[in-house]
């Protein structure tokens, strides 16, 4: 196989993969550097701007919150997208087309355009509190991963086995529980793993939502740029890469991150 | 529960979501700028009379084609590499493309700050080796928007068509060999073809995703390379003309629809499957 692909063309790509990991790289190396500013390769070695984080209140705080913020959204995306996903797969024929594409809406319309109108009609007009338009914002936000990654399981699943469960004396809803569930398990920790990185990377929707008090890390990461550049913001950065490994790790062990070429 | 309410009684909380949470605040904003005392298309017209807006929208336009473009060429030559890739090897890249991916975009546009400032690496670099006598302005151009853009994209694409181009089936260009083809034409006439849906659904995950974005331009553009993404901030929550932030969201919506729009249909009659 490897015989078909021209040498330069192998050079070109690795030249690629040079550009896309190594402004990773220089990120670990400027939030190690034992210097007030950001430079690379580092000028002596400290974790010092790793316990900087945790010294500054408003990097501990949105860190909770961000988190929180992301496996609610996820959680509450979940709770109503599988039962969605389920109907699309199971009632395949009857249910009419429109009602899949309802679910790429939110990713349809841009996300700096769902944050804007959010801001407008539920934070400004119904005057929800900040933290709950932001669990709205965030629960659409994830909405179609819900339902995509969900969907993509369940229709691999044989749902006669369902159907089996039910002429055994299961009710429709037990047999959901015993004949579905444990069947799609990969693709709903798959797809609740994928919509919460996504959920705590989230700048658009949380831009216009977050207000005095509350805010997520992301949004206080832009903050604290505007005002320092100092290795703290590398040290964060290299704490969410962390998560992004972690998550990494999940998806390759529930659906295989080759799902992720589909 | 009757059977024929079942799929509908199952989704109700989800569309609900939806239709209440986005489909109505995101009317509304749509809505707006048609509300103008002065008549429906006013704030329109005021959109693409004045010089400074359709500045920003060109040059949002620009920079959304140029990183597509290059994104393409690019995820192309790398996809294909990845997709010959021995499987060991296939999965070590599969993994150096989603890392970047799921990556956060304030982190990693952050990181072209670092690379591209005025104490940055790169003048850092050039001031090293004497290409240059004094640091190089890099910041805040529209050139360090779109590098950051490629950056960001790339990863998306490469994943997009690594799927597409391992389905093309050995057979398939083994039999172009076999009857003559040059590289160059199996390459025309095979991988090309098969290769167009995966093409345009990355294209259009590569336009509307730039054409929209926010952190990218706000950091590595500023005020001074102001894209519709960040104008329709600073009209929202800086300058707090929210008709005017609303016409901006309406062209994005417009222009992030008929991109759809128009791909898929073009999708539909480039499929050879389907053809």
């Amino acid at each position: 196989m490897q015989t078909r692909t021209h040498p330069l063309l192998v050079a070109f790509s690795v030249l690629v993969f040079f550009f896309l990991l190594s402004p990773l790289v220089i990120i670990v190396g400027s939030a190690l550097s034992d210097t007030s500013y950001l430079t690379f390769p580092p000028q002596g070695l400290t974790l010092h701007w790793f316990q900087n984080i945790f010294e500054i209140s408003a990097f501990r705080r949105t860190m909770i919150t961000s988190f929180t913020l992301a496996v609610g959204g996820t959680a509450l995306s979940m709770l109503i997208g599988i039962p969605a996903a389920y109907a699309l797969a199971r009632y395949r024929v009857e249910v009419p087309r429109f009602m899949g594409n309802v679910f790429v809406l939110p990713i349809l319309i841009p996300e700096i355009v769902l944050g804007f109108s959010l801001m407008k009609s539920l934070a400004t007009g119904m005057g929800l509190p900040i933290t709950l338009s932001l669990l709205v914002g965030h629960a659409l936000l994830v909405l179609p991963y819900c339902v995509r990654v969900v969907g993509a399981s369940l229709n691999n699943f044989d749902f006669s086995i369902e159907e089996a469960a039910v002429s055994l004396g299961c009710t429709r809803t037990k047999a959901f529980f015993v004949a579905v569930l444990p069947n799609i398990q990969a693709g709903i920790i798959a797809g609740f793993i994928l919509a919460f990185i996504t959920s705590l990377n989230d700048v658009s929707v949380s831009i216009f939502l977050t207000g005095p008090g509350v805010s997520t890390l992301p949004i206080q990461l832009l903050a604290h740029m505007e005002q320092f550049f100092d290795p703290t913001i590398a040290s964060v950065s290299v704490l969410l890469m962390f998560v992004t490994v972690a998550v990494m790790a999940i998806v390759e062990r529930t659906l295989g991150l080759t799902f992720l070429t589909k | 529960m009757p059977r024929k309410l079942r799929p509908w009684l199952l989704s109700a909380p989800a569309l609900l979501l939806v239709l209440l949470f986005l489909g109505l605040p995101v009317l509304s904003t749509l809505a707006t700028a048609f509300g103008d005392p002065k008549g429906p298309l006013a704030q329109y017209a005021t959109f693409f009379n004045s010089r400074f807006r359709m500045t920003v929208l060109w040059r949002t336009m620009e920079v959304a084609l140029i990183t597509t473009a290059v994104s393409v060429v690019v995820g192309f030559i790398t996809a294909w590499v990845v997709a010959q890739a021995p499987a060991r090897m296939k999965s070590l890249l599969i993994i150096a493309a989603v890392f970047p991916l799921l990556t956060g975009v304030v982190v990693r546009s952050f990181a072209w700050l670092v690379i591209l400032g005025k104490n940055g690496i790169l003048n850092d670099f050039l001031l090293w080796i004497g290409v240059i006598s004094e640091p190089l302005t890099m910041l805040y151009t529209k050139g360090s928007v779109i590098v950051a853009m490629i950056y960001l994209f790339v990863p998306l694409m490469i994943l997009t068509l690594v799927g597409v181009l391992e389905g093309i089936p050995q057979d398939l260009t083994d039999a172009a060999a076999s009857l003559g083809a040059t590289p160059a034409a199996t390459f025309r006439q095979v991988i090309l073809p098969m290769a167009v849906p995966g093409l345009i659904v990355g294209s259009v995950l590569v336009f509307t995703g730039s054409f929209t974005s926010y952190a990218t331009p706000q950091l590595l553009g500023g005020e001074r390379q102001m894209m519709m993404g960040t104008f329709l901030y600073q009209r929202a929550m800086v300058t707090f003309d929210w008709v005017g932030a609303s016409t901006i969201a309406a062209v994005m919506v417009v222009v992030t629809l008929t991109t759809v729009a128009v791909m898929s249909g073009l999708a539909r009659k480039l499929n050879p499957v389907a053809g």
